[in-house]
């Protein structure tokens, strides 16, 4: 595979195919660790991290364990164990070098476990057969997206704390409103890549 | 069979992380709480227990569960700003039970009418009262922190807290009681 192919593989990934927007896989932490951009630049920093390592592990457990057993039908679960684990570690981690980000991430750094998005693209790179650095990639790039959105948003949502909105629509309604139009916007990326 | 070896591969494969986790948690174990340890540092130490809390470090570890940040009255302002930017929360105004009176104050003995019970050297944190038992006692006005914490003991109401008067070395910078006003 040339090395355009990776490249349009990530930018595929982070714009056009985005996890939250277009495949609305991981709306959780996107809507609730969105309010402070310095909390939502934490938790991008986290999930990347946990994403890209449990889509490479868990292509090594299926590669390596599952598959000459010829035992797919339980790569599911075996992702699941391998998410937790990576989320577990990943939380030590944290709490150990900033314990004020640990805070701000409160119960969100360990609901990275069932981040769907984070099962999503171990599963995804099996479905699409993904050898181990397209999985690496596809990883990194859905991350890379999440973070993208989500910093994004954050800081619109800090503007809109601002904002003089109609009542009806304060709070978590415009939230939605806005996080709605971005998606509209980033569909509109799917003409970017011509295949 | 394969049911079998289904249950073994996976339990396999917990038996490995579990033993990965288990050696992470060793080394990267956290020592105390290092966030009550940061406030703690930003407190004025005076362990006044004005907070409602037993000293400095029981209401740092409170702030870092989720105690409100403006209960010290003898950091004031300042120290709550540094409490906020610290935790990344907005700064709040001095809690209200405190706000009526924050003139910084120290403790005054009415030495004719101290009976020498100690009760006050027993209350006072920073040990700013001298004396002895049937001894008169007095105040090191240098070391009182006007905490307060001595006025209760005293059985025969002998300590007053006296505002301190503005000196040089005293002054009180009142900046922020410049209104601010936009103009049009």
């Amino acid at each position: 595979m040339l090395m355009t192919d990776y490249l349009l593989l990530l930018i595929g990934t982070v714009l056009v195919n985005n996890f939250v927007l277009v495949k609305f896989l991981g709306l959780c932490p996107f809507m609730g660790v969105s309010s402070r951009t310095e909390t939502a630049i934490g938790m991008s920093l986290a999930t990347t991290f946990v994403m890209t390592l449990a889509s490479l592990l868990s292509y090594l457990v299926n590669q390596y364990i599952l598959l000459p057993l010829s035992l797919n039908y339980l790569n599911t679960m075996a992702f699941i164990l391998v998410i937790a684990v990576v989320v577990q570690f990943t939380e030590m981690v944290v709490h150990k070098t900033s314990p004020n980000l640990y805070r701000l991430l409160g119960i969100f750094l360990p609901l990275i476990t069932t981040n769907c998005a984070v099962l999503g693209v171990a599963l995804l790179n099996l479905y699409q057969k993904h050898n181990f650095f397209e999985s690496i990639i596809y990883g990194f790039g859905a991350a890379l997206g999440f973070s993208l959105v989500l910093i994004l948003f954050s800081a619109m949502r800090e503007k809109i704390v601002n904002a003089d909105v109609p009542s009806p629509f304060k709070g978590a309604a415009i939230a939605m409103i806005t996080a709605g139009l971005m998606s509209l916007a980033f569909m509109g990326f799917t003409g970017l890549v011509k295949f | 069979m394969s049911i079998v070896l289904a249950i073994a591969v996976l339990g396999l494969m917990s038996l490995v992380f579990g033993a990965l986790l288990g050696y992470a948690s060793v080394k990267f174990k956290v020592e105390g709480d290092p966030l009550a340890i940061q406030i703690d540092e930003l407190l004025p130490q005076t362990q006044c227990g004005q907070c409602g809390y037993p000293g400095c470090k029981p209401y740092a570890e409170a702030v870092a569960n989720g105690e409100a940040i403006n209960k010290c009255a003898p950091g004031g302002e300042a120290t709550i700003k540094k409490i906020a930017d610290l935790m990344g929360v907005d700064v709040q105004p001095l809690d209200e039970s405190h706000e009526t009176n924050n003139l910084p104050k120290v403790a005054f003995i009415i030495e004719q009418d101290c009976i020498g019970c100690t009760k006050c050297i027993q209350a006072c944190p920073v040990d700013a009262i001298m004396g002895a038992a049937k001894q008169m006692h007095t105040i090191i006005s240098d070391e009182c922190t006007g905490c307060d914490l001595c006025v209760a003991p005293c059985p025969v109401d002998c300590i007053k807290m006296i505002p301190i008067e503005p000196s040089i070395q005293h002054w009180r910078w009142d900046l922020e009681q410049i209104s601010i006003v936009n103009v049009d």
